[in-house]
């Protein structure tokens, strides 16, 4: 699923260069559920722009589903994107005008998916994370859980290759925080790749396999 | 073809969340779009019943003014001759002086037509009451006259006042006529002298210095079946020779010629007025660009989220170019709609003058492309701007 080989990512800030990523070897086969995870500035938000497709490496491998992500313009993407990988971020990220069904809707609109197949596909993605009867409803009038349910549905509406979750209960207490890792685990069970970031390590236990990454380097492996 | 329906509703959505400000955008593309269809529409209505008046007064009319006679002057005898030619109908001299009218006590200013019986016809004159000047009146220079209906109201006090005299400049005449005011001539639409008397051209003569039996300037009309141009062809060529074949000493015009000027100086005038319209149009877009600006920031982090689940560049120029497009569109429709019922207030405020302003199709559709194409020109700076955003930092926009 995410052939990584020494991938390094750096930043210049004023004179001082800062290697965000630095020569990462990472490998997720399709069904795994893995964690990574890492203190704040520890470059877990490089590691998964990369991951996520919003920002490409300056140097290394990354093979995504067997697609080799390098030199891409910003709409090849954008297309990647759209097609293979479903985000769930920590601040839920929901457009605010959109009703929790619109918001699930997006992707498809810029797959050009038909209108009656996208109903259908937004209601089951709905009710795979049990919030069809909220379906009109606007994020403001949602809870914390269920904005991040209704961002789980727009994730996995696309049947993507990889969804990946960013600090997806950093915002969340901890009834809901649990209510949202069922899902994950849900989800994993019907044979979704999943890769999740935290920093907090009682969410990551529950992940199928923990990587630490600090100082831009992928230190340890756990099973 | 989704997305474009998904922008649009995305636009209308924006736009109804901030009434005000959309309103307030807006009021710069309503006040240049009214006032490029209001004007451009009160310049053409006003250019149309002018055109409409000047051409009731008769198309087959030549007005002949002589400048400079070589010697050899026009006289009434003349003219009946001319009268004769093949496609001539009717020759009628004519000169108009002011003069002080008197009835009893009541002195007014009135303007005295010294004519010809012809005249009558040429003119279109219709008689209320009594009869006209007759050809005997104007060999004999009888003292007589006919005075418009406004003219014996004033003057004498009451229309039904044939047998009464007047004096002008201390002459004594007697009314013989009274004619029919028409509110459509010329000279009510301009509101010049409306106490009008005719009198013979040769009492005329007698009453004014300056008028002599050289008659200076006439009308000539065009016969039954003959066009202007046939009685242009017909009455030039003799002028041509009598003065010594000087094209300048005299001059034959008809009202085809009257109008073209006139259609020729309010076009100019239209275009004028369009004009500094457009610049107030182009101002409103300037507005637009700035709002849309702001939009555009606001919503980075929307913009994030979109090229996060797959937007591409163009999907999002869209989006805000499609926004800016509706808001000047929408502008544009209430400035018509506004526009409409200005004109039928001016209308209905005017009416009394014979003016009609009816709205412009040409103008309306000059409008709306003219809207359209600034809110595409100015909506594509900031649209793009929001395409060109990097997704990771409008993610993270504020928070």
């Amino acid at each position: 699923m995410i052939r990584m080989k020494n991938i390094s990512k750096h930043y210049r800030i004023g004179n001082e260069e800062v290697r965000a990523v630095d020569r990462a070897d990472l490998t997720v086969s399709p069904g795994e559920f893995v964690g990574i995870i890492g203190p704040s500035g520890s470059g877990k938000s490089t590691l998964m722009n990369i991951i996520g497709c919003l920002d490409t490496a300056d140097s290394g491998e990354y093979l995504l589903d067997g697609t080799p992500i390098e030199d891409y313009s910003e709409n090849d993407l954008a297309q990647i994107r759209n097609r293979k990988i479903g985000f769930v971020f920590q601040s839920f990220n929901l457009i605010p005008k959109l009703t929790a069904e619109e918001n699930v809707e997006l992707p498809l609109i810029y797959q050009g998916v038909r209108k009656a197949e996208r109903d259908e596909r937004v209601q089951s993605a709905l009710r795979r994370v049990k919030l069809e009867a909220r379906a009109k409803h606007f994020p403001a009038e949602l809870s914390g859980g269920q904005q991040q349910r209704v961002a789980i549905a727009r994730a996995i509406v696309t049947r993507p290759s990889l969804i990946l979750a960013d600090e997806p209960t950093g915002n969340l207490d901890s009834r809901t925080t649990a209510e949202i890792m069922d899902i994950f685990h849900e989800l994993h069970g019907q044979g979704n790749t999943i890769v999740l970031i935290t920093h907090d390590n009682s969410v990551a236990a529950q992940t199928g396999r923990r990587i630490h990454i600090l100082d831009g380097k992928l230190t340890k492996e756990e099973r | 073809m989704d997305s474009l329906k998904q922008s649009l509703r995305m636009a209308v959505k924006s736009i109804n969340g901030s009434k005000l400000r959309a309103f307030l955008t807006m009021l710069g593309i309503i006040i240049g779009v009214m006032a490029l269809v209001i004007l451009v529409s009160l310049v053409n209505g006003a250019t149309r019943t002018v055109t409409d008046t000047v051409s009731s007064l008769g198309t087959n009319l030549l007005t002949v003014t002589v400048s400079d006679d070589k010697g050899s002057a026009i006289s009434l005898d003349d003219l009946s001759e001319w009268a004769d030619l093949e496609g001539v109908g009717q020759t009628a001299a004519w000169q108009s002086e002011s003069a002080v009218g008197k009835y009893g006590y009541t002195a007014e200013t009135v303007q005295v037509y010294g004519t010809t019986a012809a005249y009558y016809n040429i003119q279109g004159l219709n008689m209320l009451l009594g009869r006209y000047i007759k050809s005997a009146d104007v060999e004999n220079g009888s003292n007589i006259c006919a005075i418009n209906e406004n003219g014996a109201r004033e003057l004498v006090g009451y229309t039904d006042c044939i047998g009464e005299s007047i004096s002008l400049n201390g002459i004594r005449f007697t009314i013989v006529g009274i004619l029919e005011d028409d509110d459509d001539s010329l000279t009510a639409v301009f509101g010049s002298s409306s106490l009008a008397v005719y009198i013979p051209y040769t009492a005329l003569i007698r009453l004014s210095d300056s008028v002599s039996s050289k008659i200076s300037s006439f009308y000539v009309s065009a016969a039954d079946g003959y066009t202007v141009e046939q009685a242009m062809d017909a009455i030039y060529p003799i002028l041509y020779e009598r003065f010594d074949q000087d094209e300048d000493a005299f001059s034959v015009d008809s009202q085809d010629a009257l109008e073209n000027t006139m259609s020729s100086v309010t076009s100019v005038l239209a275009i004028l007025l369009g004009g500094i319209a457009a610049i107030s149009l182009i101002v409103g877009g300037i507005g637009i660009m700035n709002i849309m600006l702001v939009t555009v920031t606001e919503r980075t982090r929307e913009i994030g989220i979109r090229k996060a689940v797959g937007a591409s560049r163009g999907v999002i120029l869209q989006q805000f170019l499609l926004e800016s497009v509706v808001l000047c569109m929408l502008g544009c429709t209430i400035g018509i709609a506004l526009s409409w019922v200005s004109l039928k207030v001016i209308s209905i405020v005017v009416s009394s003058l014979g003016l009609t302003f009816r709205m412009n199709g040409g103008v309306v559709v000059t409008a709306v492309l003219f809207c359209f194409l600034i809110g595409i020109c100015f909506g594509l700076y900031p649209a793009n701007k929001a395409a060109k955003m990097n997704p990771i930092d409008a993610l993270h926009y504020g928070g």
